[in-house]
């Protein structure tokens, strides 16, 4: 509070909160906006839903991102809040593998994961881009440290298997490379007249100006082996100090060559709004978040629960389950309402009573085909031969991309290199192998791009999403037509139950759409059960 | 042995002795209760993996690299919070348009494979899992079927 704030020196915040109070959710976003605030996220800072009726109570299913924050905040409204979680461990998706992690997918195919003390690896999500408010506002109340995570690493490869004789690429050469003869021949058309139609005479100036700077072109508009190319592509010999000084300018790729391998793909990601800097991560590892949020609904949360039914009247719900490791008889719970987070490939298999247009919408959503690979090495030859501090390298062999680990940069000892994480077809072709045979091949495919693998290679651990016996897929798939007749059907709530999770939102496969999902539903759920105790029969 | 589909061999050839050269001690997988060793069946490179598109072209081969992902080596299934159903000894099979529209279609959590597999690999596909793990239908499916069966399907 700004007790000790005059009305003229009023902090930002307090503004904020006087004008929601008086005003309104609507008003306090509008004025948010105004104040260069808000506009990206639909979240607005820590859920209120204080007056839980007396004595209400909830069922929560699943324990990963969307279950955790559910809970965690209908507890602190007042809510009676029960979890059933199916795996021996809280966070879902949101998963760490350690040294000493044991890991057995569906098939029985069992993998113990072999890391140095320290190490780790995230099967599941590994990144939180800035403008997702609500991973980074939990992070933040819990004190989860996080460290930045580098997506576009200028100096990490760009691999083509059939370009530049499969010699990886440096992805500052490509970028610069790309730019420069993109602005080059844009330069042309505009001096030879091609677009005087589209630009107007004043207009020409700027822009020939401007392309020069942003193609790093020479005096005469060329982009070629000069200073300023090798101001943004780097020097086959740098700058140094003394006697031995003198910078060796470097020769830019050709445009036919550049054009024709395709690398310019790989520049994409440097672009994209979701993974633009900055991004984030916690150190340590993903887990770490949904840990926090664990220990505040430890008490309340049940794990080995498999859930096998969901029915509801009109005065509860009740979940049936059974001990998802030792099996038995089936176990019941029931309390007044249910957060049900458990991701659609399992819950279209359970019968849960609610509504057609709900039930066909559970029933229509496929999930996405993933596969990550963690490798140890002896040594983090990446950084100390190559000089690729975090960041990622994108390659068109079946592993997709090698990404560099973005802690512990410029020690000595061991690494783990995330040695492969696809979708679509390599995700399933990988899926199909053992797990020994998936690291195996990542190490393989990785050696054409770093030679050093099979020298350093220590073990590996390999997460195929689709045997994952927790989630049977990645995430939702959703397409534009399935969303179009299904999306607004799956997130109503039916009679006493409401669905959430990543399936249950517009940002598929990202814990921010688990957690807004998670927080639309459960302001939704208070209100109608604030709205059902008001008016008793 | 891994496979590729490369337009240059000479990568291809590079790759072989490193496998044979690799050696994975750490790494284990509990002996008992594991599905029968199947070897892998390859994979699409570059162009072709990024439109989706499989390169295995046989029966045996694409269910290698595609459905024994979930279904098992053995195509009895699995079971976890939930399920995938065996393919092994299933009279669901018993009309083949239904193996063929699932694969072109989707069902529930399982994805659509009709822009993925050709009209011949669908009918590959299906013609060796319902002939193979204790499943014995006389009929076949030709191409032509499953190119009807794609056409009528929405």
């Amino acid at each position: 509070m700004a007790e000790h704030a005059s009305d003229t020196s009023i902090s930002r915040r307090e503004l904020l909160r006087r004008i929601g109070q008086s005003a309104g959710a609507a008003m306090l976003y509008q004025s948010m906006s105004a104040l260069g605030f808000a506009g990206e996220s639909t979240y607005h800072g820590p859920v209120e839903l204080a007056g839980a009726p007396r004595g209400a109570s909830v069922l929560v299913l699943g324990a990963g991102m969307a279950g955790l924050v559910a809970a965690l905040e209908l507890q602190r409204a007042g809510y009676k809040v029960t979890v059933l979680e199916y795996n021996q461990r809280a966070g879902g998706r949101a998963w760490t593998l350690r040294g000493g992690d044991e890991y057995t997918e569906l098939g029985g195919f069992r993998q113990r994961c072999e890391f140095d003390k320290g190490l780790y690896f995230n099967p599941g999500p590994w990144r939180i881009p800035y403008h997702h408010h609500a991973m980074l506002d939990y992070a933040s109340r819990f004190k989860v440290p996080l460290e930045p995570f580098t997506q576009v690493n200028f100096n990490a490869y760009v691999h083509s298997h059939s370009a530049f004789g499969g010699k990886p690429q440096r992805f500052r050469h490509i970028h610069a490379d790309f730019h420069g003869h993109v602005a080059e021949l844009l330069g042309k058309a505009v001096n030879r007249g091609h677009l005087d139609s589209e630009v107007s005479t004043q207009d020409k100036e700027k822009l020939l100006e401007a392309l020069r700077t942003f193609g790093f072109l020479d005096k005469e508009h060329r982009y070629r082996k000069s200073e300023f190319a090798s101001a943004t592509r780097g020097f086959d010999q740098d700058p140094g100090g003394g006697l031995a000084s003198r910078a060796e300018y470097s020769e830019p790729l050709a445009l036919g060559e550049l054009v024709q391998s395709g690398l310019w793909q790989s520049l994409r990601p440097s672009f994209a709004y979701d993974l633009a800097p900055a991004l984030f991560q916690p150190v340590g590892g993903m887990d770490r978040i949904p840990m926090a949020i664990y220990r505040e609904v430890a008490p309340h949360v049940q794990f080995d629960a498999k859930v096998v039914g969901i029915d509801q009247d009109d005065r509860g719900v009740t979940v049936t389950h059974v001990d998802a490791r030792r099996g038995g008889a089936p176990r019941t719970d029931r309390a007044d309402w249910c957060v049900c987070t458990i991701p659609l490939s399992i819950l279209s298999q359970i019968p849960v009573k609610v509504g057609a247009a709900m039930s066909a919408a559970i029933q229509s959503v496929p999930y996405e085909s993933s596969v990550k690979i963690g490798l140890q090495f002896k040594r983090r030859f990446w950084e100390q031969d190559e000089r690729i501090y975090g960041g990622i390298s994108y390659t068109d062999l079946p592993i997709g991309m090698i990404g560099y680990p973005m802690d512990r940069q410029n020690t000595h000892g061991k690494g783990v290199l995330l040695g492969s994480y696809t979708w679509g077809t390599n995700a399933y072709e990988f899926t199909a192998l053992t797990p020994e045979q998936r690291v195996r091949a990542a190490v393989e495919f990785g050696a054409q791009i770093h030679p050093q693998y099979p020298a350093e290679f220590e073990n590996g651990v390999a997460v195929a999403w689709h045997r994952v016996p927790f989630s049977n897929g990645c995430f939702a798939k959703w397409s534009d037509t399935v969303r179009e007749k299904h999306y607004e059907n799956l997130c109503q709530i039916d009679g006493r139950i409401v669905l959430a999770g990543e399936h249950a939102s517009r940002l598929p496969a990202w814990q921010e759409g688990a957690v807004l999902s998670a927080l639309d539903a459960i302001g939704r759920l208070h209100q109608r059960a604030v709205a059902a105790h008001v008016e008793p029969a | 042995m891994y496979t590729c589909v490369h337009r240059r061999p000479r990568v291809l050839s590079r790759f072989i002795p490193l496998l044979l050269a690799l050696a994975m001690p750490t790494l284990f997988c509990s002996a008992e209760e594991l599905p029968p060793f199947s070897p892998p069946a390859g994979f699409a490179v570059g162009a072709l993996a990024a439109r989706g598109h499989f390169v295995q072209r046989d029966g045996a081969n694409l269910y290698r690299a595609i459905c024994q992902g979930c279904h098992m080596p053995d195509a009895r299934g699995a079971s976890g919070a939930g399920m995938y159903p065996a393919l092994s000894a299933n009279p669901k099979l018993a009309s083949a348009a239904f193996p063929v529209l699932t694969l072109l279609q989707g069902r529930r959590g399982m994805p659509a494979f009709g822009d993925s597999l050709s009209d011949e690999q669908v009918a590959e596909v299906v013609n060796y899992v319902r002939t193979n793990f204790d499943n014995h239908f006389a009929d076949s499916v030709t191409p032509a079927d499953v190119a009807r069966l794609r056409a009528a399907s929405p």
